[in-house]
């Protein structure tokens, strides 16, 4: 994945490290390899190389990783405007 | 799979065609339980952004299959990218299975078996090679075939506006040559663009689509150049340059690395510059014939 840089700063991943446990989840589940544990406490090696997949944030025991989850699919994005924009869903966007 | 005991893995996949025979062939030589969870026919990835792939998905169909009595372990081992919409937790506090996410891609469970359940950061990592983003190109094609018979009719029947109202022989030849930029648009965003993305400048995908469009544009001027006009060029390089930043924008859906806030992002940004280029494209394509006739 070296290869593919996205948009810097964007992602909405935020880890609060008062609450995290040190368990490890995230560094399991993340696609992308941006978690690592040190001291009993994740910590967010690589922000910019998050695409909010939410996998983290799902498998947190103690909810200490807010991410707003989604597909990043312009198809998707573009139904959800036009769907939100006629008040209901008329467009299915991807997969 | 082969042929199970009680001691042999549970295997959670989606009843999706690619991805259960996928397991079917790699998992020749092993013996393994497969539990399928009904995702409707959408892969793992999807279905799990989705919400058919889902902690209660996993509960329900392990209840359902009764699973307690065919394994005396307790361990279910799922995609690591079911993880988006399973909690693993969860799942072990509805169902008392303890959930293990396996390696990414099908082809390292083996090791990933006989590695004592153990993953390591290349099988848990998402990749994009060359062969995985060239298999991406039928299926995005497919999708374009119901647009491009929109486009061809709409193109047909702009090509034939004229001083004379409409003109058939017009729509004929004109509508073949917008015809052929849409292709030759199609493929620089569906087809080019994902062979050589990773060397294509720029970070949001709508700028990485502008090259191929121009180089297709300027391509497909020349090929026309004694057929068509310079306006008539100039309009179809603003056309083909659109269509390739548009469909390579609409490719963020088929990459594993691209987040929906910054897909938003970019779109607001290109989004308004397609638009432009195609309004400025087709009224010039319309302009011509009242212009160019003495």
């Amino acid at each position: 994945m070296q290869n593919f840089r996205y948009i810097d700063k964007v992602a909405t991943l935020s880890l609060d490290q008062e609450t995290c446990i040190g368990c490890g989840n995230c560094v399991t589940v993340c696609p992308h390899r941006i978690f690592g544990v040190a001291e009993r406490k994740a910590e967010i090696e690589d922000q910019d190389a998050c695409m909010e997949c939410g996998a983290c944030a799902k498998n947190c025991p103690v909810q200490a990783i807010s991410v707003n989850p989604g597909v990043g699919c312009a198809a998707e994005i573009i139904a959800n405007w036009i769907n939100g924009f006629v008040g209901r869903k008329i467009m299915s966007g991807c997969c | 799979m082969g042929r199970p005991g009680p001691e042999s893995p549970l295997l959670v996949t989606a009843n999706y065609k690619l991805s259960f025979d996928a397991l079917r062939f790699q998992l020749d030589t092993i013996d393994a339980w497969l539990l399928v969870a009904d995702t409707r026919g959408v892969n793992v990835w999807c279905a799990a952004g989705k919400g058919t792939f889902s902690t209660e998905e996993i509960i329900h169909s392990v209840q359902q299959s009764q699973l307690q009595e065919l394994v005396s372990h307790r361990t279910l081992i799922l995609p690591q990218l079911g993880a988006t919409g399973v909690a693993a937790l969860e799942v072990t506090k509805g169902c008392g299975f303890k959930v293990q996410f396996g390696p990414v891609r099908t082809s390292d469970l083996p090791t990933f078996l006989r590695n004592n359940n153990q993953a390591d950061e290349a099988m848990r990592s998402v990749t994009f090679t060359l062969k995985e983003r060239a298999e991406l190109i039928p299926v995005e094609l497919y999708f374009l075939l119901q647009p491009l018979v929109i486009l061809f009719l709409a193109g047909v029947l702009l090509s034939g506006i004229g001083p004379t109202i409409f003109s058939a022989s017009a729509a004929w030849t004109r509508g073949l040559h917008l015809l052929s930029g849409t292709l030759v648009g199609i493929g620089c965003g569906t087809i080019l663009l994902p062979l050589i993305l990773p060397w294509l400048p720029g970070r949001q995908f709508w700028v990485k689509g502008l090259l191929p469009g121009l180089a297709g544009g300027i391509a497909c001027w020349g090929i026309f150049s004694g057929q068509i006009t310079t306006p008539e060029g100039l309009a179809l390089l603003l056309w083909i340059t659109a269509v390739s930043s548009y469909l390579a924008m609409n490719f963020t859906g088929s990459t594993p690395f691209t987040s929906p806030t910054g897909v938003e992002h970019e779109m607001r940004r290109g989004i308004p510059i397609q638009v432009a280029a195609t309004v400025i494209g087709l009224l010039l394509w319309v302009a011509v014939p009242f212009i160019s006739q003495p």
